[in-house]
């Protein structure tokens, strides 16, 4: 009973938190950093949901922009298509948007059950090529679909995203990696991360737990599509290419695979980063920084290779260093 | 049927350069049980060297062409991948040798976009022209199919590549103690194998091969970018699945399926999946078949 109050405290908390930060911090900030803050809540959503997979359970999936690629698409063709045949406007305008999120957000969780059923085969270089191939695969397919714009894009698409939409997004996102950590499934996903074999003879039904693991990182990918299409009104194919996994799978390795709170933070510090690395940029003309991602990279795993948090959460480095009890 | 024989010899020869990045996957895989990410950079950083030394040898005199500077500029090309080959082997795989396979494949992934990023700055990230080694301009005629010299000269130049590594593989002591390492790391080094020293050398002939498909794609298609990479990379990996990975023979047969799959899907098929059908054919493969068409079926060690 004690932990269950203690676990809604602190996401009592959080939630209190996002709404100073929605609501006071974001306003009073200048556009510039509005844009940057916006950028991080994004990349809090795909590193949390990618953590699930790629962290908790060890299976290295290279897909994630596919994922995005779907519930983004849905989302988008959900209020551009049907939303005006509705008649719906002011507040119920939001709702329906809240509804083709959450739909996108399904679509994609079928693509996860579907990349997830192969997994339950594949390991390790295998897979990280299956997703990859996955994300790959959309994306020609969306090329290739006329009425969703093929290579033109998809234009016109109302902006519904704002910031109260991106925190809240984050912060349920973020809940859910969280409240995985203690449950049966989420230890069962540790286990499998640990060792497969060793799972499944302590009785952890290993197939269940990956597909688990990749539908519900897949229905967050597709929400962050669903939002990042009504954040700028415009879709593309190539807006869903491998580098946009990338970004991802380089914040949740940095942050260290398997932490919520490591992902949260790379995923701020890499948001920063390529506004730090701008005056180099603008001195040499060049953008440094898809070459300093890769050589982070590198020398994480050749130097440091359980990244900033390893697999802790920040309340373990709390309690570590004697801030909290 | 002339069309269809055209175009199995277009397939044959795409397949052919497949094949020599196909076998450096399935060389390091063999031995090290763990995909290259950064081989189909290799491969790129060939052509760009065959460009840069095919350049050099023609500066000021005009275009000089022949044989002799286009096998020059091969085996040139071909050490500069090797010395690559080695270095990435030393500096990034080497130190994670015990490390979690989750780690070797992130490295990988990142050493494969270090070098596709410092390409584009380095090289420019616009296509450039590879310059012309052999007179390509006279073609051969067999009734209504065509022979370009550039095929012929890919296919012979590949399929002596192979036959080379065929012949170091099962005819020297060195291939012995390869082949060694691949079956059990611990007994090769038991039995006196140094293993180190074999498995540079595997990433030393891997990406030797890779530099020499290089630059018979930069002669073939004569544009090269630093992104080119990537789908023949990509294609060759999923030939060398689809032969079994691991087996030398394999990723060969799987190479010339491959580009002639391809060759057929463009032509009498639909062009834009062009890029898709590798991936379907792999997660098809790797669904159905995991162990490839020629591959041993491997139990998972406890």
């Amino acid at each position: 009973m004690q932990r269950t109050l203690r676990s809604y405290t602190s996401s009592l908390i959080a939630l209190a938190f996002c709404m100073v930060l929605a609501f006071a911090f974001y306003p009073s900030i200048n556009p510039y950093f509005q844009s940057i803050f916006l950028i991080a809540m994004m990349n809090i959503i795909l590193a949390t949901s990618l953590t699930l997979v790629n962290g908790f359970t060890g299976q290295f999936s290279l897909g994630h922009a596919g994922f995005m690629a779907v519930g983004g698409y849905c989302a988008a063709a959900l209020t551009t298509f049907v939303l005006p045949k509705l008649g719906w406007t002011g507040p119920m305008t939001s709702v329906f948007f809240l509804v083709a999120l959450i739909g996108g957000g399904l679509l994609s969780a079928v693509g996860g059950y579907i990349v997830g059923l192969p997994s339950l085969r594949l390991k390790g270089d295998y897979l990280a090529i299956v997703t990859l191939g996955f994300g790959e695969i959309i994306r020609v397919v969306l090329l290739n679909i006329d009425s969703l714009g093929g290579a033109r894009g998809l234009s016109g698409i109302q902006i519904l995203t704002d910031q109260t939409w991106l925190i809240f997004a984050a912060l349920a996102c973020s809940l859910c990696a969280f409240r995985f950590l203690g449950t049966p499934t989420g230890r069962g996903m540790f286990a499998v991360r640990e060792d497969e074999i060793a799972a499944e003879a302590m009785g952890v039904n290993t197939t269940r737990v990956k597909v688990r693991a990749f539908v519900i990182g897949a229905f967050w990918a597709g929400v962050a599509g669903g939002l990042y299409a009504h954040q700028y009104g415009y879709l593309s194919p190539t807006n869903f290419n491998f580098m946009k996994s990338f970004d991802a799978v380089v914040i949740i390795v940095l942050g260290g695979l398997g932490s919520v709170s490591g992902a949260i933070l790379a995923a701020i510090g890499l948001s920063l980063l390529p506004e730090l690395l701008r005056p180099l940029q603008q001195l040499t003309g060049y953008d440094f920084r898809m070459i300093f991602y890769s050589l982070i990279l590198i020398l994480f795993m050749v130097f440091k290779p359980n990244g900033l948090l390893g697999r802790h959460e920040l309340s373990y480095y709390f309690r570590k260093w004697g801030l909290w009890k | 049927m002339s069309a269809f024989i055209q175009h199995t010899i277009n397939g044959v020869s795409l397949g052919a350069i497949y094949a020599l990045i196909a076998l450096g996957y399935t060389l390091v895989f063999g031995i090290l049980q763990f995909i290259n990410f950064a081989h189909s950079e290799i491969f790129m950083l060939g052509a760009y060297s065959g460009f840069y030394i095919g350049n050099a040898l023609n500066a000021g005199e005009g275009q000089k062409q022949g044989l002799g500077i286009f096998i020059f500029v091969l085996l040139a090309s071909m050490a500069t991948t090797a010395v690559i080959g080695f270095l990435v082997e030393k500096l990034a795989y080497r130190p994670l040798r015990k490390a979690p396979r989750i780690n070797v494949l992130i490295t990988a992934v990142g050493v494969s976009l270090l070098f596709q990023f410092g390409a584009q700055m380095l090289f420019g990230p616009n296509p450039r022209p590879f310059p012309a080694l052999i007179d390509l301009n006279t073609s051969l005629h067999f009734g209504e199919v065509q022979v370009d010299p550039i095929q012929i000269v890919v296919c012979v130049v590949a399929f002596a590549l192979m036959l080379g590594l065929e012949f170091i593989l099962f005819r020297t002591k060195v291939g012995k103690a390869m082949r060694a390492v691949s079956h059990d790391h611990n007994v090769a080094l038991l039995l006196g194998v140094n293993v180190d020293f074999i498995i540079s050398l595997t990433f030393v002939i891997g990406s030797a091969l890779a530099g020499a498909g290089g630059v018979l794609v930069g002669l073939a298609y004569p544009k090269i970018e630093p992104l080119m990479g990537m789908m023949p990379g990509m294609k060759s990996f999923v030939a060398a699945v689809l032969g079994g990975i691991g087996n030398v023979r394999g990723a060969v047969v799987g190479s010339l399926i491959m580009g002639l799959s391809e060759q057929y899907i463009v032509v009498y098929g639909v062009p834009t999946l062009r890029d898709a059908l590798a991936y379907a054919i792999l997660i098809g493969i790797l669904i159905f078949r995991p162990k490839g068409l020629f591959g041993k079926t491997l139990a998972e060690k406890v």
